[in-house]
């Protein structure tokens, strides 16, 4: 059967260009847009990145708000979960990793925790204030 | 004339009949034991002035929680492609 295969190199091309097409069309399903009410959120500051990976309310949340937040960080936690166990790390690790690049990524006016546990505003062209570990995240190896 | 009095235990002779009597010398060195017990009476009874007076105030700065302290830099660093890669595949999450 390998064999075969080996032989038959426009098969295999056929095969992987198959396995590129199943690939293209499973990315946009996995990576949706943000819903409409979270990226609002985001951008009044009803909600800000986390230390820890996940998102939490710099002022006292509406249900909504609250609804919202939680159904992006039940998603988050499930994702966290699955890198981790690929990734040999801890949940904690991978998410508090994660924290670091969402906080640099964070658009001006966004909110985010500060190292000292505050919420902070991010403004444009300033770096924000993370964990001196973050540093590490920042690097990108290989 | 030195007189001899059987009151202490002379120390063996460690210096030569010209350089001190050995009573003398003892005599010195049990002062100077006298003021080492002394200068240490000082010291501890000004730490116990001192220890009493230790005042505790509140920091000035936020006190900053380090939630995250078993969490190591090598681990970030070797998470850091993955994680850069798993934010891009799912914008809706973040």
């Amino acid at each position: 059967m390998t064999v075969q295969f080996l032989r038959n190199p426009s098969r295999i091309a056929l095969q992987s260009a198959a396995v590129f097409a199943l690939a293209a069309l499973a990315v946009p399903a996995l990576g949706q847009a943000r819903d409409p009410a979270y990226e609002a959120a985001r951008a009044a500051g009803q909600v800000g990145e986390l230390v820890d990976g996940y998102l939490g309310f710099p002022s006292s949340p509406t249900a909504e708000v609250r609804r919202v937040a939680d159904a992006v960080n039940i998603t988050r936690r499930k994702i966290y979960t699955q890198r981790a166990l690929t990734q040999h790390s801890t949940v904690e690790e991978y998410a508090f990793t994660t924290a670091c690049r969402l906080i640099l990524k964070t658009a001006p006016g966004e909110k985010y925790q500060a190292l000292d546990g505050t919420w902070h505003t991010r403004a444009a062209g300033e770096a924000p204030s993370r964990d001196p570990k973050c540093a590490a995240a920042d690097a990108m190896p290989g | 004339m030195n007189s001899f009095e059987l009151t202490y235990r002379a120390l063996a002779a460690k210096t030569g009949p010209m350089q001190g009597s050995s009573v003398q010398i003892a005599a010195e060195k049990r002062r100077s034991q006298r003021r080492r017990v002394t200068a240490a009476m000082m010291v501890m009874g000004s730490a116990l002035a001192i220890g009493g007076c230790v005042t505790v105030s509140a920091p000035d700065k936020p006190i900053v929680i380090e939630l995250n302290i078993n969490i190591k830099q090598d681990v970030v660093y070797r998470l850091a492609t993955d994680v850069a890669k798993t934010i891009d595949e799912n914008p809706g999450a973040f």
